[in-house]
């Protein structure tokens, strides 16, 4: 087996440079935080609900995943817009993501299951 | 050359703090084991969000850190060592969600790990403007 803090710290490589190649792509922050949120739960949802073994889990799940989507930024992006004003869009970024995070978790295990 | 270097130079630093940031995350986790709340998670959200929320209003208020600094610790370091995911698929979990849950749910569980994680994150964020208000 492979030192698991390495299969994690590469998975985290790749996401960590994948979100930010992502957001480069869209100009408002909190629609591309919500972006790679609702997709790496998704893909989370699916490497979980399938037998794919602790070195992928680790390498693509807790690395890949874990790194390309982000608490902070949403945390921030969040407060930000409660502190401009804009406290009816702090509270609906808050349960977009949410919503939208555990839906796609859901869909992830429901896709995984018909592999 | 090293105008190659120039513009690969910000990977180089996102990539560095993604690998720190990641590895440091699962050392968290293995150390807080999954008791009731996934509290690995919880604590790298929360602590994530108070670095990251330090880098950006030192930026607003002082400015004296610089774009590399942005780069390695916060898309880099920060962005990774926190998770939206994780924290999803363990919220999922904890309600007991078909195919990721042990067994029964714990619908009581899950809105409570939603609760510390968002109330938590957000003071977080509002400790790093107060830190660094005070230390600007």
């Amino acid at each position: 087996m492979t030192d698991p803090t390495l299969l994690v710290g590469l998975g985290g490589v790749a996401g960590a440079l994948a979100r930010h190649l992502l957001g480069e792509r869209i100009e408002e922050a909190t629609y591309d935080t919500l972006a790679v949120n609702v997709i790496g739960s998704f893909l989370l949802g699916v490497l979980v609900a399938v037998p794919v073994g602790s070195d992928l889990l680790l390498l693509a799940g807790t690395g890949f995943c874990g790194a390309f989507t982000t608490f902070s930024s949403f945390a921030y992006e969040t407060v930000r817009l409660a502190e401009g004003g804009y406290g009816w869009r702090a509270v609906r970024n808050a349960v977009v993501n949410l919503v939208g995070a555990l839906v796609a978790v859901g869909l992830g295990t429901v896709v995984a299951g018909l592999l | 050359m090293s105008e190659r270097l120039g513009r690969l130079e910000p990977f180089l630093l996102i990539a560095a703090g993604g690998f720190v940031g990641a590895a440091l995350r699962f050392a968290v986790a293995e150390a807080l084991p999954a008791q009731a709340l996934p509290w690995g998670t919880l604590a790298a959200n929360v602590a994530g969000a108070f670095l990251l929320s330090l880098l950006l209003y030192e930026n607003r208020l002082v400015g004296s850190l610089g774009p590399e600094t942005r780069l390695v610790v916060g898309t880099g370091f920060c962005s990774s060592f926190t998770t939206y995911s994780t924290f999803a698929v363990e919220t999922a979990a904890l309600a007991g969600l078909p195919g990721i849950g042990a067994g029964a749910g714990m619908p009581m569980l899950a809105v409570a790990n939603v609760a510390l994680n968002y109330a938590l994150g957000f003071a977080a964020i509002g400790l790093g403007q107060v830190v660094a208000r005070v230390l600007a």
